[in-house]
This record gives structure tokens, C-alpha cells and sequence, in this order.
């Protein structure tokens, strides 16, 4: 993947930069050692890396626009980091930028269940604001995999998802509003703790624009009171395709799970390997979670039994209690731990039209066999989100490219088929070189005069997202 | 000179290049559009240049039960798919509100013209509003460019979302063609709990108390002392949350209304039909719900009445208040019904949100081509 080259005007002005930034911070706030800001060399991409010039972790709004004025006067590219939890490399580095870290923006703000949300700075993981909320019988609804790491910040510029995400929708759908810094140091304030606001949606812009408009602070999110109770159910299938029309078949009954898993047999096969979770052997496995009061469980539970004993299962294994709803989501869990004990992967992270599930599986299975690499299929059904799974060795020379080059044949079947390249991990540097798969020349033009007006001269988080090629003009504007 | 006297010419494109080509060919000669779809809403006549509609730019493109998305081109009329997704069971969770009522306008509403607007109605408080059910677009911008953004699935984050941008910004940043919208399945069984003999504080009270519940509600509304709680769902479901609502507000005066007398309340509701018939100005006002009751009693003090909807979040105010005397008590305040009030509709927004809109709705029409003078551009 290609990078720019570092600017070496920069690089010559590194320690002017370094001294600008501790004018306007406290001492402990920016850090050039560099072996403390090789910590930040890259995020869950680990493929690629780079340490950055320097890191600036600010304590609050205001620290973070001086930060962000000093690097605009001074033309410096900056990018912004959460956690490092994203797998498409967003929060890569490059030699001549500064990290603008949330870390120690952690502070919970405000807890407002009379007018459910929560006001939080953005540094705070995203499990920990379901934490705080638990004992006032609220939750957060997106929850990313990753949320024992991963920040709000991390989620609004992603605009994350979770597994519970069919029910009740991505960050975007509870995101209320925002404090973001622009690159000239301005504070803006969008939306806030009323359900609407007029005028253009800026804040529905910001969400999932990956650190291109501004650096994400505060956040009013909006909280739900949590369900009485929840159960999931495991359908073994023993064809791919029918379990596809088993999840075409319950959305369209009108019960509404709250997440509908699916797991391929490569998957199936790894996931028993490493944990026994007992699950049938078979070609495909369904996880199927209702909520409600448990009369409520159990009637959804027997409409789904209904749907499913139709299409014949191999399995149908409800759970009874919170052991048997433990097992059942063990090995679903342990997915991608699992997945890496039989090597190195990549995961993928495609939307397709749930009908044309079995298809595409089908033809990954194809592509799998062309580009002699194998993959397993563990994903989110119920929204056609896939993570394919490509496994490859990356002591072996040249299998790194081989597994991105059945990657991105993957991802261009995904567009294909009506989908997306990526459905919630971001394009990155990732994708980057994908984008003009699923949009036009004009189409990315448009999106990139959307960011000129955020950020007339891309210091934030640049080469990142929009073809190198097509975002070369935009570029050039930082360096005259 | 009156409205009536300007001559305009109506443009009536049937494909979206024909659209383009208009388009491209007023940009070149910096001639203003009026972009409607079907021109429900009244009070446009300060907008200059010719009319565009998309009235004959209909159709459903796709439709997939089972994927629970729908394609429709712009000028589709509202009825049409809502009738189409009914047959299978669906609906669109966010239920557009039918101004036509309030704002005496005939015509038929559009699906572009939800979008445009951001049609949002009572389920919004648990559904979210039209743009949480909007997957992708395709539109034309102020210069002719046909342009897409988007998908017609659930979960995408591929780029900037300018879907969400085009939502709610009422033909000022370009003209839809296509828009791509997730549908959800039609709860089964439906059912109102109404709170008889309440105060907008009272209302207030029962609000956030059922709105800490896990039973879902879609719908809470006060208006004229009775507050409204809607239930939703599978029929077990319905008869449970009943039963537990019930026992939680034993205290006041309940009367429960079956599935047919939900229907036509909440559409009512929707459509605020009890301030429709009127000339008096109509104010929408989006508040934070704990705020209401005050503001509700600031603005009768002006004169006229308010109802609420989402459990408080919402305040309708229909009522002869000045326009700088109903934006003291309520900056959110958006004009829906004119009555008479001069200025604009929209509400000031901070300096820096205006000037970021105001860029970028030169970014997608740098001529200032589309509904000039509308939302403050
Ligand atoms: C094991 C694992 C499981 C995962 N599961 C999921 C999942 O289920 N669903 C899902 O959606 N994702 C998942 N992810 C991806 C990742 O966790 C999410 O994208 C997450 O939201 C990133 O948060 P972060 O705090 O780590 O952000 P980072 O990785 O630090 O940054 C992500 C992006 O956000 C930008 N950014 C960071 N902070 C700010 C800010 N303050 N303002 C503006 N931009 C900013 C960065 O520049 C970068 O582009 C998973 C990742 C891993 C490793
Ligand atoms: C001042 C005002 C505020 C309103 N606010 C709300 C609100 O907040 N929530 C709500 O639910 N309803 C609101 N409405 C009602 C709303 O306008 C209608 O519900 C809906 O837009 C009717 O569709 P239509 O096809 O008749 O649109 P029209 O009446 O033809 O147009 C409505 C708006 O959308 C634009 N438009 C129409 N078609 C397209 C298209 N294809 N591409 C781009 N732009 C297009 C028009 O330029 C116009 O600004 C408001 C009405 C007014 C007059």
C-alpha cells in the first residue's frame, strides 16, 4: 500500500513543531520520545506502520483546538486516534504528522436518563458507557466487538456497529450530537440533547467520516432502558443457502432479533478446534438473539422454531438459561481468536443485499480455490454485513499480497452484487484504492470538495480514504 | 406585485438525464429553480425562477420484502408506496406526516419530497427519524451533475454519508432522482394507553416514566389534557406491555384504545390535525423533553395552544406570537404554517454551523441556482 512521502520540510521543522505544541499544552500532554511514539506507529492494520512525529494526548476541548490551531498554522498533518482498534488503518501514521490522541479525554460528562442520553467525552470506551449506565437500568446501544477498547471517538468516526445493531441501528442512529475542532482551532457544537435539529445534517456527515472533518471531543448519545431480558437460539443448517433463506424468512415474518449471526464451516471447523463449543457439525450455523419478558422470549423463540423446522435444520438448540445462552455465543465469541491460532488473516468487511447472501458465498468458495487461500466466513446476517476471513502466512514471501489481492476481487463481488466494500470497519488506507469500485469519478469528487470545505487544506488525516490519485490536487493545497 | 402575477415556466422532467439537462442548462445562464415534488408545501411563492418537479419522475425501482429495502424514484407518490409496502407487511418505521391538512395545500407528497423534508413523524422517538431509514441516494446538483451516494444496504460506511446531508435540506443542495430507504415489518398488534385529565407536567411525568421502560413505546403524545402511550408489537407482547403499563400508572384515569382507534389517533397525531383548518401561524419545536412543560407555558402566554409528541421531545405551538417573540422562548422554533409571519422559516443556526452550510451549498451549487432564499442560502 502506498503511502505519500513524508514531507521533508516538516521533518527539518520537527523540533519547532515539538516546541510550538509545548507553548500551548501542558508538559505532559506531547510526547517526541521515540520509543514512546512508536506506541503509535499503527492500529489493528498491523501491516503497515509508521511512528509519527509526535503524539499530543489533551485532557479537554480547548487543549485539543490549540493543539489543532498550532498544527494548522504550521501546516502539519495530523491524525486523529481513539484506541487503535481500526482494522482498516485509519489512525495510521504517517513520519511527518502529529497523532492527536482522545485517550485521556475520559470524563463522563452528564447522565440524563429523564431525557435519555449521556454526555460524555469522547476518549471513554465504548463499554464503559454502558457500564456507568447499568445501574440506572440504561444501556448504549452499538456495540462493535471491540468495546472493551475501542473509543466513542473510534465509533462516531467509523459510525460503528455490533452484533445488536439489526434492532437498534449504528452510532449514527444515536449519535445526538457532537463538540468537533476544526482545522483552524474553531469549536463547533452540532446537535445536542434535543431528538432534532434543522438545517443541514452536519452531524450525520461528521459520523463515520474517519477523522476527515474535524477531531471529535464531546458527544451527547442517546440511551435506551435495557431489556428485560435477552435469549439467543443456534439453527444448524447443512446448506449455506438455506440458512440464507432462514434469515430472509424471520425478517420477513416480523419478529425483529436483535442480532442474527451466521458462521460458515471453515469457521464452524476452528472455532470447535479451539473452544468445544459444541456446536453441530454442519455447513452453516445460525445465532439468533431475542429480548423481551420471558413469555415474550418464548413466544419469538417458537415463531423462529416455526420458520426454521420448515426448512428442515439439522439443529435447533434454544437456550434455557444463562449457561446455555453462554455456550451458544461462546464459540461465536471466540471467533476471531480462534481464526488466529491457524495463522495470520486478514478480515474483511463487505455488505452484500441479504438476498444475495448465498450467492457470494458461493463465490468467495470459487475465489478461495483461484487464489489458493483459504477463508472462513463469520458475520452479522441479518444485515449482509460479511467479514470474510482470509487466512495466509505472512512469513511467506508474497502471500501477504496474494491474501489483498483475493481480498479486494472480494470486495469488488460485494459491489458487484449491489453491497458496499465495507459495511462498518471503514475504508482507511485499507480500501482506499477500492473507492472508485462503488463510486464515479464525480461521485469521490464531490465527497472530497465536502471535505475542502472542513478542511480547505487536507492536514487532517490525509491520504486516507479517497484514491491517492484522485486526492492528489486536494493534497497539494497543504504543501503550498 | 402578488405571487400570482409572476409567470413561471413548469418544468416536468421524465428521466433523470432530462432532469440533468435542465439543470446543466440553468447553471449556465444563473437561472434561480424552484424544485418541488408534489407541492404540498405552500408558501414557496418568495422563491424565484422557474418550477422543476420531479412529479413525472415515478416508480418503485426495486422492492425486497425480505431485505427490507426499497428503491423508488423521486416523484413516486407517498400513497403508492405505502399501500405497496403494506401488501407485504411493512412500513416505513418513521411515519411521514401528511401536511396537507395543516398547510391547506393540495397536491400529492413524494417520497423525494419526504427525504427533501426529512418527513418525520410520532415513531420517531423510538424509530428515529427518515434519515436513520435512508441507505443511499442518487440526485443532481446545482450544476447538472448526476451523482450518487450511498447504496441500498443496511450497513455501509464506505466514504462521506452525503445521503444524510441531501436529507432535510430541502432541495438546496441538489435534486433528488432516487432514493433508496430500508423498510421494517408492520408491528402485528397495536394498542394506545390514554392518560385522561393530565397537565403538560403531568404528561411530562408519564413520559420519561414509560419511556424507562423496556416495552417499547412508539408513540407519546399529549394534547388537550390527555396523554397518549403507544404500544406495539407481536400480540403477546402487546397484551404484557398493556398489563405492566397499566399496573404502572394505576393512579390515574386509563382508558385503553384498540388496534382501529390507534390507527386513526396516530395518524391524527401525525398530521397534527388538530391544528389543521386554521390560518394561525404553526411552529414545530424540537426541545430537550424536561424543558418542555416551561416552554409550552411561555409560548400560550403569547396567545394560541401547543401539543406535544415524542414523550415531550417535540412541542407543537399553533398560536399568533411574533417570530422573534416565539425564538426568544424557543430558538429551535421552524415555521411549518406561515399564517402571516414574515422572515425566515428555518431557525438561526451558530455562526460557524451557518457559514460550514453555506460552503458547502456552494460546493454542490455554486451558482445558487437551488430554491435560492430557502433555509437562509
Ligand atoms: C477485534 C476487533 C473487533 C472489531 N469489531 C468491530 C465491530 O464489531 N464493529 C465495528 O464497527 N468495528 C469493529 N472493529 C473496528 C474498530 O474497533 C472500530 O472501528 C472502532 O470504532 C475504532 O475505535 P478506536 O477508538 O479504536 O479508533 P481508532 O482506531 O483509534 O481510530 C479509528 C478512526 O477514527 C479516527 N478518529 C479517532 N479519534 C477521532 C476523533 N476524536 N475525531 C475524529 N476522528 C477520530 C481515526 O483517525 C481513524 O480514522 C473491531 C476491531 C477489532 C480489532
Ligand atoms: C416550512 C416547512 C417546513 C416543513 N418541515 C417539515 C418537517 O420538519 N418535518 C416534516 O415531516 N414535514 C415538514 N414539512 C412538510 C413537508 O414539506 C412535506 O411533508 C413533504 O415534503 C411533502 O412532499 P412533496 O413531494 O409535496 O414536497 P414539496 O412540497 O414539493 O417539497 C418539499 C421540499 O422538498 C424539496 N423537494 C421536493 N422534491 C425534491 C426532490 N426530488 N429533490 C430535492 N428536493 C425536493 C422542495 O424543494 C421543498 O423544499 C414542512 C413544510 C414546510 C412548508
Amino acid at each position: 500500500m502506498a503511502m505519500p512521502q513524508p514531507d521533508e520540510r516538516i521533518l527539518e521543522r520537527a523540533p519547532q513543531i515539538v516546541t510550538a505544541l509545548r507553548g500551548v499544552l501542558p508538559e505532559d500532554a506531547v510526547i517526541d520520545d521515540p520509543q514512546e511514539t512508536l506506541a503509535y506507529e499503527c492500529d489493528a492494520l498491523t501491516a503497515y506502520r509508521c511512528a509519527p512525529l509526535a503524539v499530543v494526548l489533551p485532557r479537554t476541548t480547548a487543549e485539543v483546538a490549540e493543539a489543532m490551531r498550532v498544527c494548522g498554522v504550521m501546516g502539519v498533518p495530523v491524525v486523529p486516534r481513539g484506541a487503535g482498534t481500526s482494522l482498516a488503518g485509519g489512525a495510521l501514521p504517517t513520519a511527518d504528522c502529529v497523532v492527536i490522541g482522545t485517550a485521556r479525554l475520559n470524563q463522563v460528562l452528564e447522565i440524563d436518563t429523564d431525557n435519555r442520553f449521556i454526555r460524555v467525552q469522547t476518549g471513554v470506551t465504548n463499554l464503559s458507557v454502558s457500564e456507568v449506565l447499568e445501574p440506572h437500568g440504561f444501556f448504549y446501544a452499538p456495540d462493535p466487538s471491540s468495546q472493551l477498547a475501542c473509543t466513542i471517538a473510534g465509533n462516531i468516526a467509523m459510525n460503528s456497529g455490533g452484533a445488536h445493531c439489526l434492532k437498534y441501528g449504528v452510532t449514527t442512529n444515536n449519535l445526538m450530537g457532537a463538540t468537533v475542532v476544526l482545522t483552524t482551532g474553531e469549536i463547533v457544537e452540532l446537535g445536542g440533547a434535543e431528538l432534532a435539529s434543522s438545517g443541514l445534517d452536519l452531524l450525520g456527515l461528521l459520523c463515520g467520516s474517519e477523522g476527515q472533518l474535524g477531531i471529535v471531543t464531546e458527544a451527547f448519545l442517546r440511551i435506551l432502558p435495557r431489556p428485560e431480558g435477552a435469549r439467543p437460539m443456534l439453527i444448524g443448517f447443512d446448506s449455506p443457502e438455506v440458512a440464507g433463506e432462514c434469515v430472509a424468512r424471520i425478517i420477513r415474518s416480523g419478529v425483529l432479533p436483535v442480532a442474527i449471526e451466521y458462521m460458515d464451516e471453515p469457521c464452524l471447523r476452528a472455532v470447535e478446534d479451539f473452544a468445544q463449543a459444541g456446536y453441530p457439525k454442519c455447513a452453516a450455523v445460525l445465532i439468533v438473539e431475542v429480548e423481551g419478558s420471558p413469555d415474550e422470549i418464548a413466544d419469538q423463540i417458537a415463531r423462529i422454531r416455526a420458520i426454521a423446522d420448515e426448512l428442515e435444520p439439522v439443529e435447533f438448540r434454544e437456550s434455557r438459561n444463562a449457561d446455555d445462552a453462554l455456550a451458544i455465543w461462546k464459540g461465536r465469541k471466540s471467533a476471531f481468536g480462534a481464526m488466529g491460532r491457524l495463522g495470520d488473516y486478514i478480515c474483511l468487511d463487505g455488505t452484500v443485499p441479504v438476498g444475495q447472501l448465498p450467492h457470494t458465498l458461493r463465490r468467495i468458495g470459487e475465489l478461495s480455490k483461484q487464489h489458493g487461500l483459504e477463508v472462513a466466513n463469520v458475520f452479522h446476517a441479518g444485515d449482509g454485513n460479511m467479514h470474510p476471513l482470509i487466512l495466509f502466512n505472512a512469513n511467506e514471501p508474497g502471500q501477504l499480497e496474494r491474501a489483498e489481492a483475493f481480498g479486494a476481487d472480494i470486495l469488488r463481488l460485494c459491489v458487484e452484487v449491489g453491497g458496499c466494500l465495507t459495511g462498518e470497519h471503514g475504508v482507511g488506507v485499507e480500501k482506499r484504492d477500492l473507492m472508485d469500485v462503488q463510486y464515479d469519478a464525480p461521485d469521490l469528487a464531490m465527497q472530497m470538495e465536502v471535505k475542502d470545505v472542513f478542511d480547505p487544506t487536507w492536514i487532517l488525516n490525509p491520504a486516507k480514504v479517497f484514491p491517492l490519485q484522485a486526492s492528489a490536487a486536494h493534497r497539494l493545497k497543504a504543501v503550498q | 406585485m402578488t405571487s400570482e402575477t409572476i409567470s413561471r415556466t413548469t418544468n416536468t422532467p421524465k428521466t433523470e438525464a432530462e432532469l440533468a439537462e435542465i439543470v446543466a442548462g440553468h447553471f449556465a445562464g444563473c437561472q434561480p429553480l424552484r424544485t418541488m415534488g408534489g407541492g404540498t408545501r405552500v408558501q414557496a411563492d418568495h422563491i424565484a425562477g422557474d418550477t422543476l418537479t420531479t412529479r413525472a419522475m415515478s416508480g418503485v425501482v426495486t422492492y425486497e420484502p425480505g431485505e427490507m429495502t426499497l428503491i423508488a424514484r423521486a416523484g413516486t407518490p407517498l400513497w403508492e408506496i405505502e399501500a405497496m409496502l403494506v401488501s407485504e407487511g411493512q412500513a416505513l418505521a418513521f411515519e411521514p406526516p401528511d401536511l396537507r391538512g395543516v398547510l391547506g395545500s393540495d397536491g400529492t407528497p413524494t417520497i423525494g419530497g419526504m427525504v427533501a423534508a426529512n418527513a418525520s413523524g410520532p415513531r420517531g422517538i423510538m424509530a428515529g427519524a427518515c434519515r436513520d431509514h435512508l441507505l443511499g441516494v442518487r440526485f443532481v446538483d446545482g450544476q447538472g451533475r448526476v451523482l450518487k451516494n450511498g447504496g441500498r444496504v443496511m450497513k455501509n460506511v464506505t466514504g462521506l454519508d452525503l445521503s444524510k446531508l441531501l436529507c432535510g435540506s430541502f432541495g438546496t443542495l441538489g435534486i433528488l432522482t432516487e432514493v433508496a430507504m430500508k423498510t421494517l415489518p408492520h408491528a402485528q398488534a397495536r394498542g394506545t394507553l390514554a392518560i385522561r385529565g393530565v397537565d403538560d407536567a403531568e404528561a411530562l411525568r408519564t413520559f420519561t416514566t414509560a419511556l424507562a421502560t423496556p416495552f417499547e413505546i412508539s408513540g407519546a403524545a399529549f394534547h388537550d389534557g390527555t396523554a397518549w402511550l403507544r404500544i406495539e408489537g407481536l400480540p403477546p407482547q402487546l397484551a404484557y406491555r398493556q398489563k405492566r403499563l397499566q399496573e404502572l400508572f394505576g393512579a390515574y384515569e386509563i382508558t385503553f384504545l384498540d388496534a382501529e382507534a390507534t390507527v386513526t389517533l396516530w395518524r391524527d397525531l401525525r398530521d397534527v390535525a388538530h391544528f389543521a383548518g386554521t390560518d394561525t401561524p404553526l411552529w414545530r419545536v424540537p426541545v430537550k423533553p424536561s424543558d418542555a412543560p416551561a416552554l409550552t407555558a411561555s409560548l400560550r402566554a403569547l396567545g394560541g395552544q401547543t401539543s406535544l409528541d415524542w414523550g415531550g421531545g417535540l412541542i407543537w405551538y399553533c398560536g399568533p406570537g411574533e417570530a422573534s417573540a416565539v425564538r426568544d422562548i424557543a430558538p429551535h422554533a421552524m415555521l411549518v404554517r406561515r399564517g402571516g409571519v414574515e422572515g425566515s422559516a428555518f431557525p438561526r443556526q451558530s455562526a460557524a454551523v451557518e457559514r460550514l452550510s453555506q460552503e458547502l451549498r456552494r460546493k454542490f451549487d455554486p451558482a445558487g441556482i437551488l430554491n435560492p432564499g430557502l433555509m437562509g442560502g
